[in-house]
């Protein structure tokens, strides 16, 4: 972005409420230390709430309103390890691997505020691996899910909207997550390459390349793992 | 607050931003065809909007063939009619109004008024025009697959949308929905650039509370669409998905011609909720631009500055905050529980509030000014008249009580048409007339400007002032025929013939416009930067119309709020935003 010439923030003139109502009283920006990617990556995500929020609010209006019983998810989510009955083993492991994605994400972050190109690529690469990893136990959840008989359209344990609901939030929330995988990919590959020490300009743009888009990726990649504490709570623990 | 917004101080604050970086196009191409440029991107918008609201146009004359004529015109079976009112409704508020008041207006106006140089992602809002040329096309496919477009009607209630015995099941309702989300994707990636720009890219000077009211009303709009869109966006996803896949979100236990269908469980009511969580706000996603728009329009034309700017400021974002809050208005008859009635209605008649402040604010700022009758301003006298009128009967149909009997009237019909279909087209014709000779260079005709006003507004009157009656004999909006009910006089059907003769002068009037519109690129006199003596940025470019990045070499720097008109004491009747101290009365305060 044109704004500032360096890459660190600065600090807000007034800290507090305040604060706040002078800035946006004042002329140029109402919010004085985001630029401008931050800003519309921020605006975008409160939209995005909205489409998650309208899929939940969906999807439990459609459980409460069943007239046949919901399927019990800690039984139906549960895996058969070495002979002992584990309910819910294998969210909780993609759970956690999504979480610690954000951990190296936030780490890749830093690394590149310190211009470190070797740890930076290194960590946007884990955060990369530990999403991909979590897209593929979803598609083994899929798999094994859909060969014991759950169709959008019915399957043997309970009301059909499970069914429905299940692959449309969970696969809505992959895509997300899918997308976030690729462009953590496109990242690495320019920090790798050095863009953003050089301000190499993106794809038929004139935009110069900084290390702030690390941080505006990682805006994204946080909000996919809240987005899924909250599908973990609504849909498998409730 | 200290700050008052006309106040001439003599330094502006220290730039806090850079230049911006602009992608400079190398070919014809990129200059026109693939542009970067916000206003290259808002014209290809305008272009669009009106050309698939000519189809729009084109259908509402055989919706009115039909209601006017009944029997007469052999070519239109039922399920043609229903085809034809569901395309007239979705393209004209989605594909027309939406699009080229924020699309259109937004693109252009956005950068130009706030003094920036584009917006702020012009790769990002080439893409969101891109998107929606494609959304239109999808939906202009559906005229030609099998079995045609959809005939659910704009608001595809389920479980009627999908189910066989509606027109256009087969394919069109498919080609409906993805054509939405295409267009919801599309708007998110031009709202995220408008809202930015907006807040963070604005000039030297210029405060929010500096901003012209059009800028106001089209970026709270887009804040509402960003929020609003989402639930038509799940909506659709969830219905494709029961049409494609036979999920049961939307779809109950279905008997259909004696065989039940394999659908369960499923809440059509849900998908109600959904679509008006979207359709209300987006009533006022259309109506905030044209508010903001007539602001403008009024002072500039009576030159005198708006009254109670800050009020009007406020009534904008409380209105935009309101009508996420009384979408269930226009459920009920859906069998919602009665405190819900309450409630919305409740909230649907406090919207009057800061709406009715609006209205008194224009009518206040025309009070004893310098009332010049030109077009733009006629237009925008226009819209005040029909958008009071389409107000009053929201407050008949806002009333539970009062609904119940005249939901699913033509009543319904004129209402909704008057202050969503006339008024807003009212200010975006107001708007053309305005801006015109800023993006072109030339004067649209004004004789000729005049002649499509009387007709528009007169014809507008005749054509839904009558429809209020043929509602209130309880003549149902939606029946492809209501010759044999007996409810329904003769009388009605007179009428309903006289609005259909209406209908057709005036959209023939609209070819007068159209006319005007090519024919002044080239003819039209030459109109010079400012030729309404406004004081808003755009008008104060370098050139005209203003080339890319707007401002030439220096950004403008802005001094005072945009109303500035008729000053005392200063050498003329507008000082404009970026003029800093001028000689008299002011410069001595």
């Amino acid at each position: 972005m044109s704004e500032t010439t360096t890459n660190r923030p600065q600090p807000t003139l007034e800290p507090g409420f305040r604060g706040a109502v002078r800035d946006w009283a004042s002329d140029q920006r109402s919010f004085k230390t985001a630029s401008w990617g931050k800003a519309m990556m921020w605006i975008f995500l409160v939209s995005d709430t909205f489409v998650f929020g309208s899929f939940l609010i969906g999807y439990m209006t459609a459980r409460m309103s069943t007239t046949t019983p919901w399927p019990n998810p800690s039984e139906v989510f549960a895996l058969e390890i070495a002979g002992a009955h584990v309910p819910l083993l294998l969210i909780a492991i993609m759970t956690f691997v999504l979480i610690t994605s954000s951990g190296t994400m936030a780490m890749a972050v830093n690394f590149a505020y310190a211009r470190d190109k070797v740890k930076t690529t290194v960590l946007l690469l884990i955060t990369a691996l530990f999403g991909a990893t979590f897209v593929g136990m979803q598609a083994f959840e899929w798999t094994k899910l859909i060969e014991e008989g759950v169709r959008p359209w019915g399957n043997p344990f309970g009301a059909e909207q499970f069914g429905a609901s299940f692959f449309m939030i969970t696969g809505f929330h992959g895509t997300h997550v899918t997308i976030g995988v690729i462009f953590l990919l496109i990242m690495a590959r320019k920090v790798w390459r050095g863009d953003f020490d050089t301000g190499r300009a993106g794809f038929f743009t004139a935009r110069k390349g900084r290390y702030e888009m690390i941080e505006i990726m990682g805006l994204y990649w946080h909000f996919v793992d809240l987005v899924w504490v909250f599908i973990f709570a609504f849909f498998y623990l409730w | 607050m200290a700050d008052i917004p006309h106040d001439a101080s003599a330094s502006a604050p220290p730039a806090e931003l850079g230049e911006m970086e602009l992608y400079h196009p190398r070919s014809w191409w990129t200059k026109y065809v693939f542009s970067q440029d916000a206003k290259v991107i808002a014209i290809q918008y305008a272009v669009t909007a009106f050309g698939i609201g000519f189809v729009a146009l084109v259908l509402s004359w055989l919706i009115r063939l039909q209601l006017g004529f009944p029997g007469t015109f052999n070519f239109i079976s039922p399920e043609a009619y229903y085809q034809f009112i569901t395309m007239h409704g979705m393209i004209m508020v989605v594909y027309l109004l939406t699009a080229l008041f924020l699309g259109g207006f937004g693109n252009y106006l956005i950068p130009l008024m706030v003094g920036a140089r584009d917006m702020v992602f012009p790769y990002a809002n080439m893409l969101s025009y891109w998107i929606y040329l494609v959304a239109v096309l999808v939906l202009v496919a559906s005229f030609f697959v099998p079995g045609g477009p959809t005939g659910a009607g704009w608001t595809l209630y389920p479980p009627q949308a999908i189910m066989s015995n509606t027109p256009g099941q087969q394919g069109g309702i498919i080609l409906m929905l993805v054509s939405l989300a295409l267009f919801i994707i599309g708007f998110t990636m031009g709202g995220l650039n408008y809202t930015v720009t907006v807040l963070q890219a604005r000039t030297r000077g210029m405060t929010l509370m500096r901003m012209p009211l059009t800028v106001w009303g089209i970026f709270v709009a887009t804040v509402m669409a960003l929020l609003a869109f989402p639930a038509l966006f799940v909506a659709a996803v969830m219905m494709l998905f029961d049409k494609l896949l036979g999920t049961s979100f939307f779809m109950p236990t279905l008997v259909e011609f004696g065989q039940q269908l394999s659908y369960g469980g499923g809440s059509p009511i849900l998908f109600q909720h959904l679509f008006w969580f979207f359709g209300h706000p987006e009533v006022y996603i259309v109506a905030l631009p044209a508010f903001g728009i007539v602001s403008d329009l009024i002072a500039t034309h009576a030159r005198r500055n708006i009254f109670g700017y800050r009020m009007m400021v406020w009534a904008i974002v409380i209105i935009g905050a309101l009508s996420f809050i009384v979408w269930a208005h226009h459920m009920y008859v859906s069998g919602m529980n009665p405190y819900f009635g309450f409630f919305f209605a409740t909230t649907t008649l406090i919207i009057a509030v800061p709406t009715a402040i609006k209205v008194y604010n224009w009518v206040l700022t025309l009070w004893r000014g310098d009332i010049h009758f030109t077009t733009p301003m006629l237009f925008a006298l226009g819209f005040i008249v029909t958008f009071v009128n389409g107000g009053l009967s929201g407050l008949f149909l806002g009333n539970v009580v009062i609904d119940v009997p005249l939901s699913d009237t033509m009543f319904v019909v004129a209402h909704f048409h008057m202050v969503m279909g006339v008024a807003p087209i009212m200010v975006i014709f107001g708007a053309i007339y305005h801006w015109y000779p800023k993006v072109t260079g030339r004067m649209l005709s004004e004789g000729l400007g005049k002649f499509h006003f009387w007709v528009t507004f007169v014809g507008a009157y005749l054509i839904f002032f009558p429809m209020h009656y043929v509602g209130l004999t309880g003549a149902p909006r939606r029946y492809f025929e209501t010759t044999d009910i007996a409810v329904v006089p003769d009388s009605a059907m007179a009428l309903n013939a006289f609005i259909s003769v209406m209908a057709f002068i005036v959209g023939f009037a609209q070819l007068v416009f159209i006319f005007n519109l090519v024919w002044s690129l080239k003819n039209g006199k030459h109109a010079g930067g400012n030729p309404w003596r406004a004081t808003s940025l755009e008008w104060q470019t370098p050139k005209t119309p203003p080339e890319h990045g707007n401002w030439g070499k220096e950004l403008p720097v802005v001094y005072r709020w945009a109303y500035d008109y008729s000053v005392p004491g200063a050498p003329e009747d507008f000082i404009a935003q970026n003029q800093p101290a001028v000689a008299g009365r002011e410069a001595s305060t």
